[in-house]
């Protein structure tokens, strides 16, 4: 069972109160950009064993988007944080790379 | 190879079964092989079968992580059917439901294929326009299925409920040669053949490195060190992101986990497979008598091979609610695996950025049906270096070129 701290409201939300949404930080491209880029931005999505990066919407709460630092391969969530950012924030690389030494970072 | 007989029965049992066997060996790796598969799954077991039988390639290893069969494979609920959508599907799931018929004379192992009737319940008037349309596809495509009624549906299988308060049965997709088989004696029975052509099938070996040269595949870096290869094929299911990565590109695949769970046994009350996909759930009977009951995926990226409680219940209330006599039954055991999800919910089998190296994934929730076909278009790959008519939509370039293969509704409920 995952549990996250909706960082707007407060809760410790049990999953069956949030939505996943997939990868973080992507960067839209829409008409007028290469296939490649389309391609990458819609399918070819980060799906790493080990630290991720993702949306979650506190739906049955405050209903707020908000962005989670978890590990897929033990279901450890290292953070919660606001969806009002291009990149994770600088305290969670820190919890990260405090649990995960051999992490390769954010990219 | 001993082949497997009433006789050879009959004649151990006067010896008190001393003369079996081993079904295969467990050789140590080759310094170099003319072909490498990655991953001892039901998909990979097949594609090196097919190189064998096809193609007369017999210098194969099979380089598995853990123990042959112990992933999806050895993991699924076994239905086995092939009512898609597109032609495409339609063509390949079909060849594999059509090799499934008579897989155990091929491999001399018995498969247990029960090809028992598949029926998927239409309960909103979306699904019985979506099914009508699938069952005029697949007659035009010469895949026998039929629209039923709901009274068809409930002689059929009496302990359904067809007039459920929230969504009564109106109709329903039949195929009567859809079935199932035995998992893991699809695995055993193609790993055995394998090891009588002289493949070397090495388990407890993961590939955790693919070295190249020029564009060009050359070797893996493996548990068990590095073994070279003229081909490489990677057959991992919900692990290959990762493998992906190891030879340099990245798939539009991601993974998740798919729970299955089956309850103590009882005796015989329902001799089909039914999927009720509006609710989602679906069931069968095990010839041991447990009810084998599956429903949905995760909706995040993990690698854990349990999937999240909820989802159990939900299953379970759907199908309570189809089948109101298991109320009362008790769940014996649960458990996941991780399947490997495309855009499009078809899989991949195609070239790779690299010369000499194939990929073949993306089977998702539903690729134990697909064993036979997809290492039947796999081996055909691997062998001509292009793919052949069944394998040729399925190429991983199709996501950037839009040539979408939409079987999202056909794949409906995760199985
Ligand atoms: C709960 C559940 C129910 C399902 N129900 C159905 C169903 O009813 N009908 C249906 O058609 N399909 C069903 N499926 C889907 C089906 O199980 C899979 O599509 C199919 O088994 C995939 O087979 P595979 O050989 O590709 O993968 P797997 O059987 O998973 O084999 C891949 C192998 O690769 C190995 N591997 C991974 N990484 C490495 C590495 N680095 N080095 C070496 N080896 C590696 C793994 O250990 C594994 O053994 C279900 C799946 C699940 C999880
Ligand atoms: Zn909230």
């Amino acid at each position: 069972m995952l549990l996250l701290e909706c960082p707007y409201c407060g809760v410790k939300a049990e999953e069956t109160e949030l939505s996943p949404g997939y990868e973080a930080h992507l960067k839209r491209y829409g008409p007028g950009s290469t296939d490649e880029e389309f391609e990458a931005y819609m399918f070819a999505r980060k799906n790493p064993k080990g630290v991720h990066f993702e949306r979650w919407r506190h739906t049955y709460g405050c209903g707020k988007w908000f962005l989670a630092a978890r590990c897929t391969a033990t279901l450890e969530v290292f953070g919660t944080y606001p969806a009002q950012v291009g990149e994770p924030p600088a305290e969670i690389i820190e919890k990260i790379k405090a649990r995960r030494p051999d992490w390769k970072g954010y990219k | 190879m001993r082949r497997y007989s009433v006789f050879a029965i009959a004649r151990e049992a006067l010896r008190y079964h001393t003369g079996w066997e081993r079904a295969w060996k467990s050789p140590a790796p080759k310094a170099a092989y003319d072909a490498i598969i990655v991953g001892a799954g039901g998909h990979g077991l097949a594609t090196a079968y097919y190189l064998g039988k096809n193609y007369g390639i017999t210098n194969v290893a099979i380089l598995e992580k853990g123990w042959l069969g112990g992933g999806n494979t050895g993991r699924n609920t076994t239905i086995i059917r092939s009512n898609y959508l597109q032609d495409s599907s339609a063509a390949i799931y079909e060849k594999s439901r059509s090799l499934y018929e008579t897989l155990s004379q091929d491999l001399n192992y018995n498969v247990m294929f029960s090809p028992r009737g598949v029926m998927m319940l239409a309960q909103t008037h979306h699904e019985v326009r979506g099914y009508m349309r699938t069952a005029h596809a697949n007659a035009l495509q010469g895949v026998q299925t039929e629209f039923i009624t709901p009274q068809r549906v409930k002689e059929l299988c009496p302990i359904l409920n067809i007039e459920g308060p929230r969504y009564p049965v109106l109709g329903a997709l039949w195929q009567a040669r859809g079935g199932t088989g035995r998992h893991d004696a699809v695995a055993w029975g193609y790993a055995r053949a394998c090891s009588d052509m002289g493949m070397d099938i090495i388990q407890q070996c993961e590939v955790t490195g693919v070295r190249s040269e020029g564009g060009k595949v050359v070797g893996v870096e493996t548990t068990k060190g590095y073994i070279g290869t003229k081909k490489l094929g990677i057959v991992v299911a919900g692990h290959s992101g990762q493998v992906a990565e190891m030879a340099g590109f990245r798939l539009p695949v991601e993974a998740v986990a798919l729970q299955a769970l089956v309850s103590e046994p009882i005796k015989p009350c329902m001799d089909i497979v039914v999927m009720a996909n509006t609710v989602h759930g679906y069931m069968s009977q095990s010839d041991k008598g447990e009810m084998v009951i599956g429903g949905g995926t995760d909706g995040f990226n993990n690698y854990t091979q349990r999937g999240s409680f909820h989802h159990i219940e939900e299953t379970l209330r759907a199908l309570i609610e189809t089948f109101p006599i298991i109320s009362r039954l008790k769940m014996l055991r649960q458990w996941g695996g991780i399947v490997d999800m495309t855009g499009d919910r078809s899989p991949i089998i195609s070239k790779t950025p690299l010369g000499n190296c194939f990929i073949n994934c993306g089977w998702g929730t539903g690729g134990f049906k697909a064993i036979p076909g997809s290492g039947w278009a796999m081996a055909e790959l691997m062998a001509k270096g292009e793919p052949g008519p069944l394998a040729a939509e399925f190429d991983m370039w199709r996501f950037k070129e839009g040539r979408f293969i939409d079987e999202s509704v056909a794949a409906g409920v995760a199985h």
